[in-house]
C-alpha cells in the first residue's frame, strides 16, 4: 500500500470552517448578484444581419455582393484551405497548418452562393432558365466582360419598383445578367435565399448555416458590425453589441492583433493563435519554471494576503527566542 | 492472494482522502482572507450557469428571442458568464500571487488552467450559439484564427448544431468532471501554506519556489 497521504494542514493550529455554509452562502449572494445584474442591463439580442435586410436597405450592395461570387472576387473564393485551393493559407516560415488539413468544407462562392440559389428559382419561374443557360455555356472571359459592364454600370443604374434598371448598353454588353441579378435579388427579399444556399447540401441545413453565412460574410457584416461599433480594430470579439462586455478574457489574444508585429502580418491569425499558445503553455508549466516560480516573492501580494497569520507568527517567533 | 481491486481502490480513496480531508470542520488559520472566497465563488456562478442554462435548453434555442421571460433567463445567463470568469480570473491571480503550487500541488495549478481553457471554449461556443447577430459576427470573424490553426474543417464555427450540442453538454461535462478533479486534489492536498514571511526567522528563500 502507498504511504500515508501527506497533508500537513492539521501541523497548524486551526479555526472552525464550515465549507457547506460557506457554498451555500455563496450560492445565495450570486443568485441575487446575476437576478440584479439581470434585471438592470438585460443583454444585447441585435437580430443577425439577413440577405433580405441588405436587399431593402442596399440592393446594390447585395448586387455587388453576387457580382463578386459570379467572378471570383470576394473573399472567400481567394480564402484557401479549408474552402478551397485558390488562396494562399497562412503559415509561419513555411509551416501552415491550414495547408496540410486541407479543403474540408469545399465551397464555390459562385455556384454556393448564386447560381444554385438561382437554378431552384427556374424551377419555379421557368423564364429564367435560358438566362442561366447562357451563363453556364458562356467561356470565362465572356463572363467576365458582362461582369465588368454590368459592374461599371451599377453605380448609374436604377431601382424601379425594386427592379434594377441599368443604363442601356450596347446589345448583349451585360449578357443574361440583368435578368438574373433581378431574379437574385427578387429571391432575397423574399427572405428565402439563406434557405435556398444551405438547402444545397448536407442533410441538416437549418442546424448547419456555414454557407449562407459566409454569403454576407465580408463587406456587409462588416459594415454592419461598424455601426454597431464591432469591428476589429474596435476590439470587436471582447464586446458585444451595444457596448456590453464580451469574451474581455480575451483581452490578451485581441491584444496581440492590434500590435506590432501581428497587425501588418498576413499570416496574423496563426502567429496571434501560436503566440497566445507559447504563452498559455508557459503559465500552465509556471511551477516548473525557475525565475518564474519566484515572481510571486517579488510582487510580494502574499504578504497582504496573509499579513494576520505573518504578525501572529513573528510575534511567536519573538517569543520564543 | 489474488489482488482485489474494489479493495485497492477503497484502500486508497481512504488512504488519500480520508473522509476528515474532504469535508473538515476546521482550517489552518492562515486561511484568513477574502481571496480564499473566489474559488467558491466561480464555483457559485458555475451552479446559476448551469442552472439557467438548462432553462434554456429545455425551451430551446428560439424560445430566448421571442418571449420576454426567454430573454431574462438568457440575462440570466450571460451575467453568470461574467461572474464566472471575473471571479475566475481573481481566483486564478489570487493562486499565482500564493504560489499556490507549492507542495506538490502543481496538478491543481494545471488542472485549473485546464478548467479556464475549456472555458473560454464553453464560451465561445455560447456565443455562437445565439443566434443573432453578435454569433454571426463572432463566427464569421472567429473562423480566420480557428481555419489558420488547420482544425476549422473539423471544428466549423459557422455551424451552429456542432457549437450547440458542445455548449450544452460536452463542455460542461468536461468542466464538471475537471471540476471534480481540482476540488478533489484541492483537499487532497490541504490549503497551501503561507510562503515564509521575510521577517520570519526560519526564511529558506529560494527554496520555497522549488518545494
Ligand atoms: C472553473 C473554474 C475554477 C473553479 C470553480 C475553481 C474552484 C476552486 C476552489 C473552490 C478552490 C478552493 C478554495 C480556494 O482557494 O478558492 C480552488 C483551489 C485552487 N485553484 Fe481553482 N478553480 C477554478 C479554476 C482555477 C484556475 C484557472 C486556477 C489557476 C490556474 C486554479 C488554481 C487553483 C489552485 C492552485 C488551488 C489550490 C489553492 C490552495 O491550495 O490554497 N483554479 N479552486
Amino acid at each position: 500500500m502507498a504511504r500515508k497521504w501527506r497533508n500537513n494542514n492539521a501541523d497548524f493550529p486551526q479555526k472552525p470552517y464550515d465549507l457547506i455554509r460557506e457554498m451555500l452562502v455563496a450560492l445565495g449572494i450570486m443568485g441575487a448578484l446575476v437576478l440584479v445584474l439581470a434585471a438592470v442591463f438585460s443583454t444585447p439580442d441585435v437580430p443577425a444581419l439577413t440577405a433580405q435586410q441588405v436587399a431593402r436597405q442596399d440592393p446594390k450592395l447585395l448586387l455587388q455582393n453576387a457580382l463578386d461570387d459570379l467572378s471570383g472576387q470576394d473573399a472567400i473564393s481567394t480564402y484557401g484551405p479549408p474552402y478551397n485551393n485558390s488562396g494562399t493559407a497562412q503559415s509561419i516560415a513555411g509551416f501552415s497548418p491550414a495547408q496540410i488539413a486541407g479543403v474540408q468544407i469545399p465551397i464555390n462562392s459562385a455556384k454556393v452562393n448564386v447560381l444554385d440559389p438561382l437554378n431552384k428559382v427556374a424551377k419555379i419561374d421557368t423564364s429564367l432558365q435560358s438566362p442561366l443557360q447562357t451563363w453556364s455555356k458562356a467561356t470565362v472571359k465572356q463572363r467576365s466582360a458582362w461582369v465588368n459592364h454590368i459592374e461599371s454600370a451599377l453605380n448609374h443604374a436604377t431601382l424601379q419598383h425594386g427592379v434594377l434598371v441599368v443604363p442601356a448598353a450596347s446589345p448583349d454588353s451585360y449578357g443574361p445578367l440583368p435578368t438574373m441579378l433581378n431574379a437574385y435579388l427578387g429571391l432575397a427579399r423574399s427572405g428565402l435565399l439563406e434557405s435556398a444556399i444551405d438547402g444545397g447540401s448536407g442533410p441538416m441545413p437549418a442546424t448547419n448555416r456555414t454557407e449562407s453565412l459566409l454569403l454576407l460574410q465580408d463587406v456587409p457584416d462588416a459594415q454592419y458590425a461598424n455601426q454597431l461599433d464591432m469591428s476589429g480594430n474596435q476590439w470587436g470579439i471582447i464586446k458585444e453589441t451595444g457596448n456590453y462586455p464580451g469574451a474581455v478574457w480575451l483581452w490578451f489574444y485581441t491584444l496581440l492583433y492590434q500590435i506590432p508585429p501581428f497587425v501588418n502580418s498576413s499570416s496574423a491569425d496563426l502567429e496571434v493563435v501560436l503566440t497566445t499558445g507559447i504563452v498559455t503553455i508557459l503559465l500552465v508549466l509556471t511551477p516548473f519554471i525557475p525565475g518564474l516560480r519566484s515572481l510571486p516573492k517579488v510582487f510580494g501580494i502574499y504578504k497582504l494576503i496573509w499579513r494576520r497569520w505573518y504578525r501572529t507568527t513573528t510575534k511567536k517567533g519573538r517569543g520564543h527566542a | 492472494m489474488k489482488k482485489n481491486m474494489t479493495r485497492s481502490l477503497r484502500l486508497w480513496v481512504q488512504n488519500t482522502l480520508p473522509m476528515e480531508n474532504l469535508l473538515p470542520d476546521s482550517m489552518p488559520s492562515y486561511v484568513d482572507s477574502y481571496v480564499y472566497l473566489f474559488g467558491i465563488l466561480t464555483v457559485a456562478a458555475l451552479v446559476w450557469l448551469i442552472i439557467t442554462g438548462t432553462v434554456l435548453a429545455i425551451f430551446g434555442p428560439e424560445w430566448w428571442h421571442v418571449s420576454p421571460v426567454g430573454h431574462f433567463f438568457n440575462s440570466m445567463h450571460f451575467w453568470s458568464v461574467q461572474a464566472f470568469f471575473f471571479f475566475m480570473v481573481l481566483h486564478l491571480w489570487a493562486q499565482f500571487m500564493m504560489a499556490a503550487w507549492r507542495g506538490g500541488r502543481h496538478w491543481t495549478w494545471i488542472g485549473g488552467w485546464l478548467l479556464f481553457l475549456v472555458s473560454i471554449v464553453a464560451g465561445l461556443t455560447g456565443y455562437l450559439s445565439q443566434n443573432n447577430f453578435d454569433s454571426q459576427w463572432i463566427g464569421v470573424q472567429g473562423k480566420d484564427a480557428i481555419n489558420s490553426t488547420g482544425i476549422g474543417g473539423f471544428f466549423n464555427i459557422l455551424n451552429f448544431g456542432q457549437m450547440y450540442g458542445l455548449h450544452i453538454f460536452v463542455l460542461p461535462m468536461v468542466i464538471i468532471v475537471l471540476l471534480a478533479i481540482h476540488l478533489m486534489l484541492v483537499r487532497m492536498h490541504g490549503v497551501v501554506e503561507p510562503l515564509p514571511n521575510g521577517k520570519e526567522e526560519v526564511d529558506n528563500g529560494e527554496k520555497v519556489a522549488e518545494q
